[in-house]
């Protein structure tokens, strides 16, 4: 345990359990909303902040969570505007929002795409005092809404309509929904990088799905891996000098391959109790020939 | 003539550009089961839709319960059906958490109290589902999916059902639980609104029936009586939900 002697590694593990913390917990309402990869192109849109944090000489953290904030909320709005159009102007949001993190970094003193690598892929060795303030700040707010709002969240994301007649605010938990997820990418471009944030947000979510049926289960869950997979690997980083990012990533990806596998042979197991509480199961094979019967049902 | 619970008075609606409403009224009164009733396209689901907010109208008046819709906050006197084929998000979730959203209308702060889960729990017993409560509804028939979407609507304990084609989908052993729940409401006083393909099991609870045709009413008076083909017992239409969007990727 000699890495938590360095003030650098004991900063990097914190930034690195409230990413495990936040990513899933933002990330599972953006899997419920079939909207998996907005955390993606929200992480495009920051690299337009980052850049502008080096042009003007201000927090690249602060300034990245001012702009992916302003364009996770044009998002919601070309959701709900555009319709038809939309990914069109979702397109021209996200490549622009990279473009312009290039074409910023470049024009600032000094600075070059090697100043970008840290933050589209992660770097826990340069995770500074102010940025640790930064994350906890951030990484608080988002706790505060994905489990203070848990119950107003999942009704929007399950069914926005449904939401709507039970006298919900839909459009603006929609925004705060946006809002959050880009706070979130912002707290975890440090550890894992802007390119890589989504994996974080989605795939714990994903591969604890293979183990649960309730939401509150999978919640819990996705937490739960998410939180392993950034300790361990901060410290593989560590020891291997390894990129973070990347290592955490693939050890996310390792644990949905391993929970699949585990899934398997409960699916069945609950198939089969299933089958057992019910008296007269549904044959498993199709009758031939099909036939009318008694009822008025058409077999099949 | 009685309070009335529902008024639409020369209500439009647009689709983009296209005109699915042309100026239709529409009044349902407390106690009465209205069924809405036309072809695929003729602007029944819209209709609700835009009773509901989820479609805004272009022109005319929308009350409920006497209130212009615009200012109507007091949502937990309606329950709402939408048309779905799945109860079921892109994140597993259990019976009970499905049916426990429709409680939140009544939920100060979204926090449910034992009496919100209590009646969670009787709205489940309505529809016959209370066994399957911890289940995931994943694991569920279509028919149980509409038991459950019917019981999220129930679970507020409202006074008015607006239900977009319940029985759509719905095995039969479902159909006749839905609408002996249905039954129960309406003996209870409920006021209910429903979109329908064809009166169905549903037959004998309806008042009076709204017919549109290319978003004008047509009929409004007592039901059509069904004939020929249609009038067979277990009769059942197979039928697309063309309004239900197609979730996928960013722009869901």
């Amino acid at each position: 345990m000699d890495f938590l002697d360095y003030a650098f590694m004991q900063r990097a593990l914190l930034a690195a359990v409230l990413v495990g913390i936040t990513a899933p917990a933002v990330g599972i309402y953006l899997v419920q909303r079939r909207q998996a990869l907005m955390g993606d192109g929200i992480g495009h849109v920051a690299m337009t902040g980052v850049g502008l944090g080096f042009l003007l000489s201000w927090s690249p953290v602060w300034m990245a969570t001012l702009v992916s904030v302003l364009g996770a909320v044009l998002m919601e709005l070309i959701r709900w505007y555009g319709r038809t159009r939309g990914d069109i102007a979702l397109a021209m949001l996200f490549y622009g929002g990279m473009a312009g993190g290039v074409m910023f970094i470049n024009l600032a003193p000094g600075g070059s795409n090697a100043n970008l690598t840290s933050y589209l892929f992660g770097s826990l060795s340069t995770v500074s005092e102010s940025d640790v303030t930064a994350i906890c700040v951030l990484a608080a707010f988002v706790v505060l809404v994905t489990l203070g709002l848990r119950r107003q969240l999942f009704a929007v994301s399950q069914d926005e309509e449904f939401a709507r007649v039970t006298g919900l605010p839909v459009r603006a938990l929609n925004l705060l929904t946006a809002v959050t997820a880009a706070v979130t990418v912002t707290v975890a471009m440090r550890v894992v990088g802007l390119l890589l944030v989504s994996a974080l947000m989605v795939v714990p979510v994903a591969a604890a799905q293979q183990l649960t049926r309730s939401f509150a289960a999978t919640f819990a869950i996705a937490v739960a891996i998410g939180v392993t997979v950034t300790i361990s690997g901060t410290v593989t980083s560590y020891y291997q000098d390894v990129p973070p990012g990347a290592t955490i990533v693939l050890l996310t990806i390792g644990a949905f391959i391993v929970l699949t596998g585990l899934a398997t042979p409960l699916a069945r197991r609950r198939a089969r109790a299933a089958a057992a509480a019910q008296p007269a199961p549904d044959p498993a094979e199709c009758a031939i020939p099909a036939s009318r019967q008694a009822d008025g049902t058409v077999g099949v | 003539m009685s309070e009335s619970v529902i008024a639409l008075r020369a209500v439009r609606a647009d689709l983009g550009s296209r005109p699915v409403l042309r100026g239709i009224d529409l009044t349902v009164h407390r106690g009465e089961v209205v069924a809405l009733l036309g072809a695929n396209g003729s602007g029944k689901s819209t209709a609700i839709r835009t009773i509901i907010g989820q479609v805004p109208a272009s022109a005319g008046e929308i009350e409920l319960f006497g209130t212009p819709r615009g200012r109507f906050r007091d949502w937990a006197r309606v329950g709402y059906v939408p048309q779905r084929t799945t109860a079921a998000g892109g994140v597993p979730a259990t019976v009970t958490e499905i049916v426990s959203s429709g409680r939140l209308s009544r939920a100060r702060f979204g926090v449910l109290r034992k009496a919100d889960k209590a009646a969670v729990r009787r709205a489940l017993e309505l529809v016959g589902m209370a066994d399957r409560a911890r289940d995931s509804v994943n694991a569920l028939s279509g028919g149980q999916h509409q038991r459950v979407l019917i019981a999220r609507a129930l679970a507020a304990e409202p006074e008015l059902l607006i239900m977009d084609e319940p029985m759509a989908g719905v095995d039969l052993a479902s159909q006749e639980v839905l609408a002996r729940t249905l039954g129960e409401q309406v003996a209870q006083g409920t006021t209910v609104l429903l979109v329908l393909h064809e009166l169905g099991p549903l037959e004998p609870l309806i008042d009076r029936a709204v017919v549109l045709r290319d978003g004008c009413v047509q009929h409004d008076g007592p039901p059509p009586r069904a004939v020929g083909q249609h009038a067979l017992p277990g009769h059942d239409h197979v039928h697309p939900h063309d309004h239900e969007p197609i979730r996928t990727g960013l722009l869901s």
